[in-house]
């Protein structure tokens, strides 16, 4: 009352405290709802896409629009949406999982953060230059070169990667120095949360993967601004030398984008199954061989070049093989639900459909290993529907998992449980509806991105069904982002651990303090929460070797 | 393929709907019994799936051997297939042209080698073959046949700019005698029209430089932008998905960006009555 109050800390709202903060939790909050954002304007574009392909000859865009929209929607979704989501979640939990105070450089994590807005404008002002660009999301030489993308959509797109590249490569840096060097005492690698695991295992990950694509980027910048030649096979370039250094960046990329959900999901089900994770160890290893494999299947994104059969046939083992670590994951996730007392929340309903769906999805990367097939259903819309169950079915299913997990600790405040299950049915039903019916395009030979096909018998219906189940889709992503307002504003107080979850984080407060734990748990096992709430059974007594 | 993942898929639904079904949470139920893995089960799901994907690897190894033609074959092709920006052209060994419409005998497998001309396509007909990557600067070799005479359908399988959409062809398998006049004819030279509007129309064609960018002789193998049009009466389809009639010509000649906007053809600027002597002459291409 005197006015004499100093802040112990720096303020922690008004703009611009969360412009210039260097708090993970901010930070990774940001990083969250700029995701978001993406994510609607990916789908407006996914919308678009749909509406002409709704029926056949449409004339809803031309098809220098639809070129572009189709580009953007592959690079907003990859680069804007699901890269920096996992990235943010891993910065708002990794601390607060191994009892740390922040991540290890809090300022190059705010650096980080404003790279990725700074790539995702300088993508978007393309529109504002001339046109987007319009070669794809993987940018095929010489389709990308100036002499057949003659505005400058495609060099924005390749500067904006490369901002986007570089604060990836500085978060991944930053997992690395902070997991090894600031858990909590007792906290062995051994010990490590699976979420926390994958992020560190991810984290190498795109220290090998992204510099090939940075490297690449600068060779099509200087073919395209400075007339070099490494990409135009007019004078002796080579279009299939583009092609290995985006797939060797690009294969790496699609585990980078799958081992955070892994991680995720690895958290939930246990939580929920009120059992820990069956084979810790054997999901843990999966991930290190899921890892070290992912470098070397690049080549089966390019098994319709003519390369070789030898060549083809070693890419074909080693992408047959990567399964192998995968199916592992299921069956222990679906191993931990036996025997367990499952409770069906919104969470957990979104993992399990994660279970299901990526299966399927996982299946139909199976039929691109095997040659042959490769050979009739590469670049078909059976490819769209395959990666779509992976990303959505798979990444996107376990992000909504976890923001209905998560939620409560970064938030106070509990999601809503009616609005979560009209929002997981309309996701679930939309989700299949629009992408099943794909498989069967691609197998009727329909190509991927044509803006428009002919009035062949079964491609209008099985269009109209995609296209009617991408609405349902749609709407069902909108009651998220109700629920999401909703509860922020109205939503029961979540406490601090509202779950009965195990590890570090569920013992901050709910949002947690700015230096995150007044105290930090003592760490004896793999679920710190569970050896004090269950004395007479530790865990630290029963794990043992597993 | 499709039943083993049918199987697989199978399995873990079963797994994962017993599960749910099963331990349900209960009211008052005690908590479950702490499980931390098991050994057996853990390498029993390892090693069944390596051995499934062994099989699987040992058939697609067979299979690759079986269809595939040679990547660097001791013969000359029979037929050199490029893809353009948005069509594709069939050069055949003795020297015949054809565009988008490309014939091959029935029962007798053709050597055919696959490239392009400015961004790479891909050529794929879903009934014949094997898809091959068409990238500038390179090769690749495929077997075409059909066991049974008809009209396949193709199309481009990369993505190769605004009208990859389009860049539909047909492949028309015809018994052996049929073939050999079709491919004698299409080497020659078409005959030049001898009176009338198509004598005007031809005149035009070289004063309006239509020739820039087509060729109406199959010996005239100078690379042009667009596709030659000898023979190009004897077509049934006019860029791909259009009926070539009289109209339909007329049109693609003044307007063609109506037609496939973003065509490397710009829409000329013709007179009515040059429309119809040009669109005379090129009907008299057989």
């Amino acid at each position: 009352m005197s006015g004499l109050a100093i802040p112990a800390d720096p303020p922690r709202s008004g703009v611009l405290a969360w412009i210039s903060t260097v708090d993970h939790k901010q930070i990774g909050i940001l990083y969250m709802l700029t995701s978001l954002f993406f994510f609607l304007v990916g789908g407006l574009e996914a919308m678009a896409m749909r509406a002409q392909l709704a029926l056949p000859n449409l004339k809803f865009l031309s098809p220098e629009t639809y070129d572009q929209i189709f580009t953007m929607h592959g690079t907003t979704m990859i680069f804007l949406v699901v890269m920096p989501v996992l990235i943010g979640f891993g910065i708002y939990l990794v601390p607060l999982m191994i009892g740390a105070s922040d991540m290890a450089f809090p300022r190059l994590n705010n650096l980080s953060y404003w790279l990725l807005v700074a790539g995702g404008f300088l993508l978007y002002v393309s529109f504002l230059t001339g046109g987007a660009p319009d070669a794809g999301w993987f940018s095929y030489a010489p389709l990308s070169e100036k002499t057949y993308s003659t505005h400058s959509g495609m060099d924005y797109w390749a500067l904006s990667l490369l901002l986007l590249g570089t604060g990836t490569i500085a978060s991944a840096v930053n997992f690395v120095v902070t997991i090894a060097t600031m858990r909590a005492p007792g906290m062995t690698i051994r010990r490590l949360p699976l979420f926390v695991w994958m992020t560190l295992v991810n984290s190498v990950l795109i220290l090998f993967a992204l510099p090939a694509l940075n490297a690449a980027l600068v060779m099509l910048l200087s073919d395209r601004l400075l007339a070099g030649h490494f990409f135009d096979p007019a004078h002796g370039g080579s279009p299939v030398l583009w092609q290995h250094y985006f797939w060797i960046f690009g294969h790496p990329e699609v585990y980078i984008m799958i081992l955070p959900a892994f991680g995720m999901i690895s958290e939930i089900i246990p939580v929920f199954s009120r059992k820990p994770i069956f084979g810790y160890r054997f999901v843990a290893t999966s991930t290190l061989a899921i890892a070290f494999l992912s470098y070397g299947v690049w080549v089966h994104h390019m098994f319709a070049v003519s390369l070789g059969r030898l060549f083809l046939s070693v890419f074909a083992a080693s992408s047959m093989l990567i399964a192998v670590p995968t199916g592992v994951k299921i069956f222990s996730w679906a191993a931990t639900m036996l025997g367990g007392s499952v409770r069906f929340t919104t969470a957990m309903l979104f993992a399990v459909a994660f279970l299901l769906e990526f299966t399927i999805g996982g299946l139909s990367g199976l039929a691109f290993a095997t040659v042959p097939v490769d050979w009739q259903l590469t670049d078909t819309y059976f490819v769209v529907a395959h990666f779509h169950f992976v990303l959505f079915g798979g990444t996107a299913f376990a992000l909504f998992a976890a923001s209905y997990y998560w939620f409560p600790k970064i938030s106070g405040r509990m999601l809503n449980e009616t609005l979560g299950r009209c929002n997981f049915w309309m996701v679930v039903i939309g989700f299949n509806m629009t992408f099943f019916v794909q498989h069967f395009l691609g197998l009727l030979g329909m190509p991927r991105r044509v803006y428009t096909y002919p009035d062949l018998p079964g491609w209008g219906a099985l269009n109209m069904i995609s296209t009617f189940g991408a609405v349902i889709l749609g709407l069902g992503a909108l009651v998220f982002c109700a629920n999401l307002v909703a509860s922020l504003a109205f939503g029961a107080v979540a406490g601090s651990d509202p779950w009965d979850a195990w590890t570090l984080e569920w013992a901050a407060d709910s949002p947690p303090r700015a230096d995150n734990f007044e105290t930090v748990p003592v760490v004896r096992s793999r679920r710190p929460l569970w050896d004090l709430k269950h004395p007479e059974l530790p865990d630290w007594a029963a794990e043992g070797g597993s | 393929m499709l039943i083993l993942a049918a199987v697989i898929f199978a399995l873990v639904a079963v797994l994962v709907i017993y599960g749910i079904v099963r331990y349900r949470a209960r009211d008052g139920a005690a908590l479950p019994t702490q499980i931390f893995g098991s050994r057996k089960a853990e390498i029993t799901w390892t090693v069944i799936p390596i051995v499934i994907v062994t099989v699987l690897f040992v058939f697609t190894v067979r299979t690759m051997a079986f269809v595939d033609a040679p990547r660097e074959p001791a013969d000359q092709p029979d037929v050199t297939i490029t893809g353009h920006q948005w069509w594709w052209e069939a050069r055949y060994a003795n020297g015949a042209v054809a565009v988008q419409e490309i014939h091959i005998p029935v029962g007798r497998r053709l050597l055919a080698r696959i490239e392009a001309a400015d961004v790479i396509h891909d050529f794929w007909v879903p009934q014949l073959a094997r898809k091959m990557d068409a990238v500038p600067g390179r090769s690749g070799y495929i077997w075409l046949e059909a066991n049974a005479p008809g009209t396949y359908e193709g199309r481009c399988s990369e993505f190769c700019g605004m009208q990859h959409a389009w860049m539909h062809f047909t492949v028309i398998a015809e018994p052996e005698p049929q073939f050999s006049a079709w491919l004698q004819r299409q080497a020659e030279p078409p005959r030049e029209p001898e009176a009338g509007l198509p004598v005007v129309g031809g005149r035009l064609f070289r004063e309006e430089k239509c020739t820039d960018c087509h060729a109406v002789s199959a010996t005239d193998t100078q690379p042009r932008k667009g596709p030659p049009l000898a023979h190009i009466a004897g077509r049934k389809l006019l860029g791909g998905d259009i009926p070539n009639s009289p109209a339909n010509l007329a049109r693609w000649t003044v307007n063609p960006q109506s037609i496939k906007p973003g065509n490397r053809m710009p829409n000329q600027r013709l007179s009515n009555a040059d429309t119809l002597a040009l669109t005379a002459y090129l009907e008299s291409l057989r």
